[in-house]
C-alpha cells in the first residue's frame, strides 16, 4: 500500500517531468493506433519510393522498346511490360512521384488557402463572412470531379493546370471546417486582448488565431492527400490531367484498361492496384492524424 | 492642468433587432495623471461598454459610438483612424481584462507574449524585450521569471496570468491602465494581492487607473475617486472616501447597505435593492432608478436629473439628493 508521502505530489514534481524521447513517444502512438502506423509507413514507403525512383528501378520510364511488348510479369520485368515494352513497375515507381507531387501540392495549396480564408473570414464576420460564406456554399455545391473538370476544360491539362485544377475545389472544404473553429476562438477574450494591445488584423490572425486552429488544418490537410491523388488518377483516366509520356497511374489505366484487360491483366490491374493502395493508405493515414488532433473524434 | 482622459457626453448604442440598446447614455468624466479611477456599478450598466469605447473595441456591428468625445492628451480617439488607434492601443493605453484564463493565447509561450508587445510598440530587437520580460514578470512578483518566459499560459493558475496580463499592460509604459473587473475570476485572497499589486506599481510608475467593478471593497479601498453607473449613465460622482460616508444617490446608498460592513453592527440584515435593472432599449422619460427607488418623488417619472455638485467634488443625479438620510440600522 502507497504511503501517504508517496502520494504527495508536490509542485516541483510536474515540472520536473523527464520530458520522454521521441522514440518512446512513437512507439507508444504505433500501439495505440496500429492501423495508423501501418498507414504511415505505407506513405513513408511510398515517399521514398518516389524520392529514389531512378535508383531503386532498372528500366526507363518513358522510352519505347518495342522488343518487349506485353511481357507477362517475371524476373526481369516484376510487373511486366505494357503496350510499348516499358517496364510497369519502373513506371508505377515513377507514377508515384507524380501523384504525390500533384497530391502533395494541390492539398497543401489547397488547405492553406482555405486556412487563410476560413481564419480571415471569422476574424472580419458581419457582412464580409456571410457573403464570403455564400461564395464557398456554391464552389461545394460542385463535387470535386466536376469542379476540376471545368477548371481543366478552362486552363488546359498539364501538370500545373491539373494541381491547380484540384487546388480549387479543395479551398472551400477547408475553409468551411477551419472557419468553424476559428469562429470560436475569435470569441475567446485572448483575440480582444490582442487588439487590445494594439495589433494590426494581419498580425492578430497570423499569429494568434492561425496556430489556433493548426488541428483542423492538418487534419483537412491530411484527408486531401488522398482523395487529391485519386482525383489526379480520375483526371489523368479521363485525358484531362497529366499528359503521355509521362508515369502517371490514372494514365497508364486507362492505356491497359480498355484493350488489354483479358489479353494482357497485368496492364491495368498493377496501376489500379497502386491508386488503391495509395488512396487507401492516405485515407487511414488521415483518420490516423485526425483521431490523435481531435480528442472529441477519439473512438475510446 | 488639462486631464490625462477627458470623456464627455459618450454614447455607445447596441443596434440589435430587439431595438436600440443605450448601454452607454450619455457619461462624463475624467482621469487625472496618476489617478485611480473606479467605475462601479451592476452587471449591464454600461461600464465595460464605456471602457472599450475608449480604446475603440466596440464590436461594429451592431455596436457604435453614436456621440461624445474622448480625449486623451488633447487627441479625440474617437476621430482617430485604425492606425493612429492601434498606436494609442497597447501603448499609450493597457487594458487588463476579467477572465485571465483566457486572455492569455494558450499556444504562445509567456515571454513571446510579452515580447511581441514591446517589439511591436517600441522597436525593441528580441533580446533587450526577453530582459525586460523577465524584469516586469519579476516586478509583478513571478518567481523564477526566466523559466517562465519559456512556460507556457496553462502551466500557470489564474492568479499568476493575471500578473502576467498586468506586466503586459504595463511592459510599453502607457500613461493609462483600463483594469476591466480585474479580479471577478480571482479568489478573495488573490484579488487582495493582485488589486494591492496594481495599485502599488501604477503609483510607482505614474500610471493612471480606471478599474471597472461591481466590487464596493475594492472602490473602498484602492481608488482616489468613483464613478457610480446605472442604467448607462453616471449618477453619482466623487472622493471615495465621500461616497462611502455620505453618499448622495438612493442607488449608491442601496449598494452600500446591501453589502456587509465592518463599521455596522454585526447583527444588521443586509437590505438588498429590490427590482431589477430597466431594460435599456426602451427606457423611459424620468430617472432610470424611479422603479426601484425609495426616495421618488413625482419629478422623477417627468424628467431626468442632471449630476449636479452637492458638495467639494461630489455630484449627484437625484433631484432628492439634498434629503437623502443614510438610514442606520
Amino acid at each position: 500500500m502507497a504511503s501517504p508521502s508517496d502520494l504527495a505530489v508536490s509542485e516541483m514534481d510536474f515540472d520536473t517531468v523527464p520530458e520522454r524521447s521521441w522514440v518512446d513517444k512513437i512507439k507508444d502512438t504505433a500501439r495505440k493506433k496500429p492501423l495508423g502506423a501501418v498507414s504511415a509507413c505505407a506513405v513513408l514507403v511510398m515517399i521514398l519510393l518516389a524520392a529514389f525512383a531512378n535508383v531503386i528501378t532498372f528500366y526507363d520510364p518513358v522510352q519505347n522498346a518495342f522488343d518487349s511488348m506485353h511481357v507477362a510479369p517475371s524476373v526481369t520485368h516484376w510487373f511486366g511490360t505494357d503496350q510499348f515494352g516499358r517496364d510497369i513497375f519502373t513506371r508505377i515507381v515513377f507514377g508515384a512521384r507524380t501523384a504525390l507531387f500533384v497530391g502533395f501540392s494541390a492539398s497543401i495549396l489547397g488547405s492553406t488557402a482555405g486556412l487563410i480564408l476560413g481564419v480571415g473570414s471569422a476574424y472580419f464576420g458581419g457582412r464580409f463572412d456571410l457573403i464570403f460564406q455564400r461564395f464557398m456554399d456554391i464552389f461545394i455545391s460542385f463535387p470535386l470531379i466536376i469542379m476540376a473538370l471545368s477548371v481543366v476544360s478552362i486552363f488546359g491539362t498539364g501538370t500545373q493546370n491539373v494541381i491547380f485544377a484540384i487546388t480549387i475545389p479543395l479551398i472551400p472544404r477547408c475553409a468551411r471546417v477551419v472557419r468553424s473553429s476559428a469562429l470560436s476562438i475569435r470569441e475567446i477574450p485572448y483575440v480582444d486582448a490582442a487588439r487590445a494591445l494594439g495589433f494590426a488584423h494581419v498580425r492578430i490572425i497570423s499569429r494568434h488565431m492561425i496556430p489556433n486552429v493548426m488541428a483542423p488544418y492538418l487534419i483537412m490537410l491530411t484527408s486531401f492527400l488522398g482523395q487529391a491523388i485519386l482525383l489526379e488518377a480520375s483526371l489523368s483516366y479521363l485525358g484531362l490531367g497529366v499528359q503521355e509520356p509521362t508515369a502517371a497511374w490514372g494514365l497508364m489505366l486507362q492505356g491497359g484498361a480498355e484493350e488489354y484487360a483479358e489479353s494482357a491483366p497485368w496492364i491495368p490491374v498493377f496501376p489500379g492496384l497502386a491508386i488503391t493502395a495509395a488512396v487507401f493508405a492516405f485515407n487511414l493515414f488521415g483518420d490516423a492524424v485526425r483521431d490523435t488532433l481531435d480528442p472529441r473524434l477519439r473512438s475510446e | 492642468m488639462s486631464a490625462l482622459l477627458e470623456i464627455e457626453d459618450l454614447r455607445t448604442h447596441f443596434f440589435t433587432t430587439a431595438g436600440v440598446v443605450k448601454a452607454v447614455n450619455g457619461i462624463s468624466y475624467d482621469v487625472q495623471k496618476g489617478e485611480t479611477v473606479a467605475i462601479v456599478g451592476e452587471s449591464g450598466c454600461g461600464k465595460s461598454v464605456s471602457a472599450l469605447s475608449v480604446l475603440g473595441l466596440i464590436p461594429n456591428p451592431p455596436g457604435r459610438i453614436v456621440g461624445g468625445a474622448i480625449r486623451f492628451l488633447g487627441d479625440d480617439l474617437i476621430k482617430l483612424d485604425d492606425l493612429q488607434i492601434r498606436n494609442i492601443r497597447g501603448r499609450q493605453i493597457g487594458m487588463i481584462f476579467q477572465e485571465p484564463m483566457t486572455s492569455l493565447n494558450p499556444v504562445l509561450t509567456i515571454g513571446l507574449q510579452l515580447t511581441e508587445t514591446m517589439e511591436h510598440h517600441l522597436g525593441m530587437d528580441r533580446a533587450d524585450a526577453e530582459k525586460k520580460a523577465v524584469e516586469y514578470l519579476r516586478l509583478v512578483g513571478i518567481s523564477e521569471p526566466e523559466r517562465r518566459i519559456r512556460q507556457y499560459p496553462h502551466h500557470l493558475s489564474g492568479g499568476m496570468r493575471q500578473r502576467v496580463m498586468i506586466a503586459m499592460a504595463l511592459c510599453c509604459e502607457p500613461k493609462l491602465i483600463i483594469a476591466d473587473e480585474p479580479t471577478t475570476a480571482l479568489d478573495v485572497t488573490i484579488q487582495a494581492q493582485i488589486l494591492e499589486l496594481m495599485k502599488n506599481l501604477t503609483k510607482r510608475m505614474g500610471v493612471a487607473l480606471i478599474i471597472i467593478t461591481h466590487n464596493l471593497g475594492v472602490v473602498a479601498r484602492y481608488a482616489d475617486r468613483v464613478n457610480v453607473m446605472y442604467a448607462g449613465k453616471i449618477i453619482e460622482r466623487g472622493l471615495a472616501a465621500d461616497i462611502y460616508r455620505e453618499p448622495r444617490h438612493p442607488y449608491t446608498l442601496g449598494l452600500l447597505s446591501s453589502v456587509p460592513r465592518l463599521d455596522q453592527p454585526r447583527q444588521k440584515r443586509l437590505d438588498p435593492i429590490d427590482g431589477q435593472p430597466p431594460d435599456l432599449t426602451r427606457l423611459g422619460a424620468g430617472c432610470s432608478f424611479l422603479p426601484r427607488c425609495k426616495f421618488a418623488v413625482d419629478k422623477c417619472a417627468s424628467e431626468i436629473p442632471p449630476l449636479e455638485t452637492v458638495g467639494n467634488g461630489h455630484l449627484s443625479a437625484c433631484w432628492e439628493k439634498e434629503n437623502l438620510e443614510m438610514v442606520k440600522g
